[in-house]
C-alpha cells in the first residue's frame, strides 16, 4: 500500500467515524430520552454542539500548565483517529497487511484515558485531580479483565495478533462468541468497553453530582469539543473492535453481510446505552472490585476453557 | 502518604438547585472533616410579615419554600388559631390533612427522583417525576395551583374540594400504588443500588437526638418522631396510619421511610375522602386577640415550628419560623466524615435539605479579627450611602 492511499484512508477513516460517532451519540440520546420518556433531541444534535462549541472561547485557569491542559485532548483525538484507520482499514480488507495489529490497537485505545488523565491534572482543579486519579485507578481496572478476555479471541483463532487474521480465522471456524469461551469473553469485553467509554455505572471519572463533570470540568470550547469528539468517535470505535474480535467482521461476499455488520454493531451500541440507563454509579473502589475480583477470574476461566477447547479439538467450548 | 485537598461543594453546584456550600476536608478519597456554610439567600420573610395584616400572611409563608407550601401557612395558621382560642370546623380539618398529604407524596417522589439523580441513575430521575406529576395535577385541580395552594386560613379553609374533586383524588393516588410499587421494589432489590445505599453515611440514633434531627432523617434513623402522632394536629388523629421507621440508619434507611410514607400518605388521603362530612369548612375569625401562640406541622422534611406574637392588633408584631432543614443539615457532621466523596453527595441529599426554608438570615465575619461587620446599621449606612449617591447623580 502507497503512502497516498495511507493519507487517503486516514482521512476518510478519521472523518467518517467522528461523523459515526456523532450519530451515535445521537442514538444514545434518543434511546436514553425515550427510555426515560422524554422527546430527544434531532440527529444532528451532537453536531451543532461540537459547532458551537467551536466558536466559543477556551478559558484557561490560572493553576492550569497550558502545554499539557490544551495538548492532552489533541493527540487523544489524533489516537482515535488512527485506531479507527486500522479498525476499518483490516475490517474492509482482513488479508491484506496493514499498519497495526491487535496490540497496537489497545495500546491506541489506552491513550485517550492517559491523555484525560493528563490533561485534568494540567488543569490545577481539586475536582480534575479527584477525577484524575479515579481514572488511572479505573484503567487499572478494566485493562486486565479487557486484555484477557481478547485473548481468548486471539487463543481461538489459532494465535494471530494480526486483526486481518482474526476475521480471517472466524470466517473459517465462526464468530469466537458462539462457544461457550467466546460468549463468556464478549460479555466481560462488553462489560469493560462500558468503563472505558466512561459510562454509568463507570462514569466515576466525571460523576457530575459529585465531582462536577472531575477531568473535564475545567474545559471550554474548542477543547472541551475536542474531548466530546475523542468521546464519540471512542464509541463508535469500541463496538467496531468487538464486532470484530468476537463477532466475525464485516461479510463482503453478499448484500446481507453489511446488512448483519449493522445489526451488530447497533445492537452492541443499543445495548451500551441500556446498560447506562439502568444503573446508578458505582464507586470507584466498588468498580475495582468489580474488575478484580469478579471479571478478572471469570476472563481467565474462559481463557482456559479456550485453550482446552484448541487443545482437544472442541469446537463448541 | 497522604494528600490533603479541600473539596468544594458549593456555593452554586450541580448536586443542589439552591446555592448551598459545603467545604470537604478530603485525605485522598476519604472526608475528614466538613465544614457546613449556609446563608447565602436572605430573604427577609419574618420580618416582612410583620407588616402584612393575620390574613395576609398565609399567603407569604407559603412562598418559603415551594416544596412545603401547605405546611408553612398550616403551621403558621395554627399558631395564630392558638392565639384566637378558634374551633376548626372538622370538614376544614380534613381538608386540610388532604392536601398536607399530597403535599408529602409528591415532595417524597420528588426526592426519590433526585436521589437518582445523584447517583447517576437518571432513569429513576425522570420516572419519578413523571409519577409526581398525577399528584401535582391533582393539586392544581383541588386548589387552583401546582405550587402555592393558599389553602390553609385562620379559622379553617380558603376553599372547598368538591365531591367531584375528592374522588378525583381518591383515584389518582390509587393508581400511584402500582408504580410506588414499582419504584420500591427497584430499590429494595437492586444489588447495585444496596451496594451505593446500605451502610453508607451512617447516622446513629444517639447523633440524630443530639443534633436534634427531625422527620425522614430522624425516623430513617430509628427515632419514631412525628408531630402528626405526637402532637396531632388536623384530622391526623382521627385516621389509621402508622409511623414509619427504618432501623439501618443509612441512607438505604432513609429512602425506605420515605417510599414507605408515600404508601401512609395514600391510606390517609383515603380514609379522609372515606370520612369527610360536608359543613362549614370556615370559622370565621373576627379579630385575634393580645397573646402568643405555636404551630407545629410535620412537613415531608420534618417538624415545622412557627411562633406568631399578637398585641392586639391587626398584624402579627413577632414571626418566627424553623424549617427542618435547619436542623437537618447539622448532622451531616455526624454522617459524612469517614465517608468517601462519592457517598458524601447521597449523603447530603438524604436530608432532602431545603435551603430556601433554612436560610433567611446571614452574618457576616472578618475572617482575620472574627469581627462581625455589616450589621443592621451598617446595612442601613450603605444603603442610605447608595441613595445619596443616585440623588448627587
Amino acid at each position: 500500500m502507497n503512502p497516498s492511499e495511507i493519507v487517503i484512508w486516514f482521512i476518510g477513516a478519521g472523518l467518517g467515524t467522528l461523523l459515526l460517532g456523532l450519530l451515535l451519540k445521537w442514538v444514545d440520546r434518543k434511546v436514553t430520552a425515550r427510555v426515560q420518556w422524554r422527546v430527544g433531541p434531532p440527529w444532528y444534535q451532537p453536531m451543532v454542539d461540537i459547532i458551537k462549541l467551536m466558536g466559543k472561547e477556551t478559558l484557561m485557569p490560572v493553576t492550569a500548565r497550558g502545554t499539557g491542559f490544551l495538548l492532552a485532548p489533541v493527540i487523544a483525538l489524533a489516537t482515535m483517529a488512527v485506531a479507527a484507520t486500522i479498525l476499518w482499514r483490516s475490517l474492509w480488507d482482513p488479508s491484506s497487511p496493514f499498519l497495526g495489529d491487535l496490540i497496537v490497537v489497545i495500546y491506541l485505545l489506552a491513550i485517550p484515558a492517559l491523555m484525560t488523565m493528563l490533561g485534568a491534572s494540567a488543569s490545577g482543579s481539586p475536582h480534575a485531580s479527584v477525577g484524575a486519579s479515579r481514572e488511572m485507578k479505573l484503567l487499572l481496572s478494566y485493562e486486565l479483565p479487557m486484555f484477557l478476555a481478547i485473548l481468548v479471541a486471539v487463543a481461538r483463532s489459532g494465535w494471530t495478533f494480526q486483526l486481518g487474521g482474526l476475521v480471517t480465522a472466524q470466517a473459517q471456524t465462526g464468530p469466537v462468541v458462539f462457544s461457550i469461551s467466546g460468549a463468556l469473553a464478549m460479555l466481560i469485553a462488553i462489560i469493560c468497553m462500558q468503563a472505558k467509554l466512561g459510562l454509568v455505572p463507570f462514569d466515576v471519572a466525571e460523576a457530575e453530582c459529585e465531582i462536577m463533570s472531575g477531568v473535564y470540568v475545567e474545559y471550554s470550547g474548542p477543547a472541551l469539543a475536542n474531548w466530546l469528539m475523542t468521546r464519540a468517535m471512542m464509541l463508535a470505535v469500541m463496538p467496531l473492535l468487538l464486532v470484530e474480535v468476537f463477532w466475525g467482521g464485516l461479510y463482503r461476499q453478499a448484500w446481507w453481510g453489511f446488512l448483519s455488520f449493522l445489526g451488530r454493531y447497533v445492537l452492541l451500541v443499543v445495548l451500551v446505552v441500556l446498560i447506562r440507563n439502568t444503573n446508578p454509579r458505582l464507586r470507584i473502589d466498588q468498580t475495582m472490585k468489580v474488575f478484580w475480583f469478579g471479571l478478572t477470574p471469570v476472563a481467565i476461566v474462559a481463557l482456559v476453557l479456550a485453550l482446552i477447547g484448541q487443545a482437544e479439538g472442541i469446537a463448541w467450548l | 502518604m497522604s494528600h490533603k485537598t479541600i473539596i468544594n461543594i458549593g456555593p452554586f453546584h450541580p448536586l443542589q438547585e439552591e446555592a448551598e456550600f459545603f467545604q470537604l476536608h478530603v485525605d485522598g478519597e476519604t472526608v475528614i472533616d466538613v465544614d457546613v456554610r449556609l446563608s447565602y439567600n436572605h430573604r427577609g420573610i419574618e420580618k416582612l410579615d410583620e407588616s402584612k395584616t393575620f390574613d395576609q400572611v398565609p399567603f407569604v409563608v407559603e412562598r418559603v419554600c415551594g416544596i412545603c407550601s401547605a405546611s408553612h401557612p398550616l403551621a403558621y395558621v395554627q399558631a395564630v388559631e392558638e392565639i384566637a382560642h378558634v374551633d376548626v370546623p372538622e370538614r376544614s380539618l380534613y381538608l386540610r390533612t388532604i392536601v398536607n398529604e399530597l403535599e408529602r407524596l409528591h415532595s417524597h417522589l420528588l426526592w426519590v427522583g433526585l436521589a437518582g439523580h445523584f447517583l447517576g441513575y437518571n432513569t429513576v430521575f425522570m420516572w419519578a417525576w413523571k409519577y409526581r406529576e398525577p399528584v401535582m395535577d391533582v393539586l392544581e385541580t383541588a386548589t387552583g395551583s401546582r405550587v402555592n395552594y393558599a389553602n390553609a386560613k385562620i379559622g379553617g379553609s380558603r376553599r372547598d374540594i368538591s365531591d367531584e374533586q375528592l374522588r378525583e383524588i381518591d383515584k389518582v393516588v390509587g393508581e400511584l400504588h402500582r408504580p410506588l410499587d414499582m419504584l420500591t421494589n427497584a430499590v429494595l432489590d437492586d444489588p447495585v443500588l444496596h451496594a451505593r445505599l446500605k451502610g453508607v453515611g451512617i447516622l446513629s440514633p444517639e447523633a440524630a437526638k443530639a443534633y436534634g434531627a427531625v422527620g425522614p432523617t430522624a425516623r430513617g434513623s430509628g427515632v419514631p418522631i412525628d408531630v402528626r402522632r405526637d402532637d396531632p394536629y388536623a384530622a391526623y388523629d382521627l385516621v389509621d396510619w402508622d409511623v414509619v421507621t427504618a432501623p439501618g440508619c443509612d441512607v438505604f434507611g432513609k429512602a425506605v421511610v420515605r417510599l414507605l410514607e408515600c404508601y401512609e400518605a395514600i391510606k390517609i388521603i383515603k380514609q379522609c375522602i372515606k370520612q369527610i362530612r360536608p359543613g362549614e369548612i370556615d370559622a370565621k375569625v373576627e379579630s385575634i386577640p393580645p397573646g402568643e401562640g405555636i404551630g407545629r406541622v410535620e412537613a415531608p422534611r420534618g417538624e415545622t415550628f412557627h411562633y406568631v406574637r399578637s398585641d392586639g392588633s391587626n398584624r402579627p408584631v413577632r414571626h418566627k419560623i424553623r424549617a427542618p432543614s435547619y436542623v437537618n443539615i447539622p448532622t451531616f457532621k455526624a454522617s459524612c466524615i469517614g465517608q468517601q466523596i462519592a457517598d458524601v453527595a447521597i449523603t447530603l441529599a438524604a436530608v432532602d435539605p431545603c435551603y430556601s426554608c433554612t436560610e433567611r438570615m446571614c452574618r457576616v465575619v472578618d475572617a482575620d479579627t472574627h469581627v462581625q461587620v455589616y450589621q443592621f446599621a451598617d446595612l442601613v449606612r450603605l444603603s442610605q450611602q447608595k441613595t445619596d449617591r443616585m440623588r448627587r447623580s
